[in-house]
């Protein structure tokens, strides 16, 4: 799967080969392709569907069973290289004993192989960047769950990497702390940076992602922007659109003159319905031709499932997965 | 991107090779693992363990009169004693088992605290993180060990008379003794350092391969002269100044010059080393299944 991707060069794009991953017998991910551009990508998928394998398979800290997979073009293998411009973000919630916040982040940018002198300030940026200034130099073993997110944040992102892979990096933070991060994440993709995020908060990757990737029980099941993955899924599950205006009955009678549309159904209140096309954008065309034709006055016209809750659901919740 | 690295990787240091970043890398490693070796909490057993040949050889000062162990007149089967102390005690038992705790715990530890990860997802070569790792066990074994042997010699000179010691130090063999008997305790912390290191590696239960070396070490003075010399002990049996007495069911092997035992050892550290380096390039990160 290359969707959006053909502007980009190899050196610039994120590269699964033929990817899988047995854990013995278990099955983690199978014959994964997929690209990913700059910009925010989200990973889609109930727990166990192969999100974390995926991610630990692109930063190296497992190795695939077949395939190959290439890193701005540069290969997991060579951790110097490739984490000079990478951070990953986990879901362990552990820590080196013993060290406060900044000794956390300071520590491994010297490991990082930056000067003592720099290490210093880009700790102190990393931490501001997450808020954290006031607890640095209490022992991390004492913060709350959201300080440690926010810390284990801040470390992948002190030696500003430009690919970040975050593994539910919303988890335990409060509403503040969530739309602070989200912002810091919007940020970081305007800035040109590749960003891939798993997490469950459908609604939450919806607004910040140009791409997802649905997968489940290892296998990628869709990718590309959510408007464009719901499209492709038409056919199968087609759009839904309410309705709100007067003699609806009328309304959808007159809609069946469409061959997209495949059911119409009146709201209870009589004030309006549910029409269900497999070409919402033919829809609209005759929506509008009756509208000036026929005089309906229409209140409101909104897609019920046009949005990934429904991708999820069709494509994940059916089978039998999804805990979004 | 910044800058520092990148100036650094793209500076011409002799092909791909680029010892300064290396070496400041294992310096920042050395830094964290020293720190927890002496401060975490699981140096405690090892600073009592390490105390324990010195708290014998104090208690020795005062044993009887004419006793086997008596310093102040029977000086040379005070000397031997010391020896047995100090290959049965020291070598065999504090230095094993303290490197044992100490190079098992360098990736065992991480991978049991969970935190092993964030070295692997740092711009460091693996390799460069096993020297690290390796450096900073020596660097707290030799410390601790090399202590316990000069605290015990300490007290071997102690219950003695000033002139009799100078005498013996600076005008007889002395010095020279107490230097070989440091030197050979730096040459167990570096050879089973290795080992323990190896074993903390790559077995999810090390116990049971650390029992297997401890026992074939202890049984090395039965082996035949051929498996004798495939063990750590051996060398460094036959550099002790004043060696041990190992009994009358001791295989007879003539002992090995210092100058192959020396090599020999410090040949074998540097392959268990390098089998490390190589293993860990395709090492996961599980910790679920551990």
């Amino acid at each position: 799967m290359t969707n959006g991707t053909a502007e980009y060069t190899g050196d610039q794009l994120i590269v699964f080969e033929n990817i899988s991953k047995f854990y013995g017998e278990i099955l983690g991910v199978n014959r994964v392709n997929l690209t990913i551009a700059p910009g925010i990508t989200s990973l889609v998928g109930p727990n166990g569907s192969g999100k974390t394998t995926l991610m630990n398979l692109m930063t190296g800290l497992i190795q695939p069973s077949r395939g190959t997979i290439r890193v701005l073009g540069v290969s997991p293998d060579d951790p110097q290289r490739m984490f000079r411009f990478m951070g990953y973000c986990g879901q362990f919630d552990s820590f080196p004993r013993g060290m406060t916040g900044y000794e956390f982040i300071f520590s491994f940018l010297l490991v990082h192989g930056f000067p003592k002198k720099e290490a210093e300030s880009m700790a102190w940026r990393a931490i501001e960047r997450v808020d954290l200034v006031e607890a640095a130099h209490r022992k991390v073993a004492g913060y709350s769950k959201g300080m440690r997110q926010r810390i284990r944040l801040a470390q992948s992102i002190a030696h500003d990497p430009s690919v970040i892979v975050l593994d539910e990096p919303l988890n335990g933070l409060d509403p503040m702390a969530r739309d602070e991060t989200k912002r810091l994440f919007r940020q970081l993709a305007k800035d040109g940076l590749h960003l891939i995020i798993s997490s469950h908060i459908l609604h939450e990757l919806e607004e910040m992602s140009d791409t997802i990737v649905l997968i489940n029980n290892g296998y990628i099941l869709a990718e590309g922007a959510v408007g464009s993955v719901r499209e492709e899924k038409m056919e199968e599950h087609p759009m839904q659109i309410v309705i709100r205006c007067d003699r609806p009955a009328e309304f959808a009678s007159r809609a069946f003159t469409s061959d997209s549309v495949v059911e119409a159904q009146l709201h209870e209140d009589k004030h309006g319905l549910f029409i269900k096309t497999r070409n919402a954008d033919s829809f609209y065309t005759l929506l509008n031709r009756m509208v000036a034709e026929h005089g309906f006055n229409v209140e409101t016209v909104a897609p019920v499932d046009d949005n990934l809750n429904a991708v999820y659901h069709y494509l994940i919740g059916s089978s039998g997965g999804g805990q979004a | 991107m910044n800058s520092a690295i990148e100036l650094e990787a793209a500076r011409p240091t002799g092909g791909n090779l680029q010892w300064g970043l290396w070496w400041r890398q294992v310096r920042a490693i050395l830094r964290m693992e020293v720190k927890k070796n002496f401060w975490g909490k699981r140096a405690l057993l090892i600073y009592v363990f390490a105390a324990i040949p010195v708290l014998l050889m104090f208690l020795l000062t005062f044993a009887d009169e004419d006793s086997a162990a008596d310093i102040t007149r029977n000086w040379n089967g005070a000397q031997e004693v010391f020896a047995n102390i100090f290959e049965a005690l020291i070598l065999r038992t504090m230095v094993f088992f303290g490197c044992a705790w100490i190079f098992m715990n360098l990736f065992r530890g991480e991978v049991v605290d969970k935190s092993l990860h964030y070295y692997f997802l740092s711009s460091l070569r693996r390799e460069v993180l096993v020297a690290g790792k390796y450096f900073s066990g020596l660097v707290t074994s030799v410390i601790l060990f090399s202590l316990t042997t000069a605290g015990s010699l300490f007290f071997l000179y102690w219950a003695r008379d000033y002139p009799a010691n100078v005498n013996f130090l600076f005008d007889g063999p002395g010095l020279g003794q107490c230097l070989t008997y440091l030197g050979v305790t730096i040459l167990g912390c570096i050879g089973y350092g290795a080992v323990f290191m190896f074993i903390g590696l790559f077995f999810r239960n090390p116990i049971i391969p650390a029992l297997v070396v401890y026992f074939w070490e202890w049984l090395n003075f039965l082996l035949p002269p051929v498996l004798k010399k495939i063990s750590i002990i051996h060398y460094l049996h036959t550099l002790a100044p004043v060696p041990m007495n190992e009994g009358p069911f001791a295989t007879v092997v003539t002992a090995t010059s210092p100058w192959i035992s020396v090599p020999s050892l410090l040949i074998f550290t540097a392959l268990v080393l390098t089998m490390a380096a190589v293993k860990i390039r395709r090492h996961e990160i599980s910790y679920g299944s551990e």
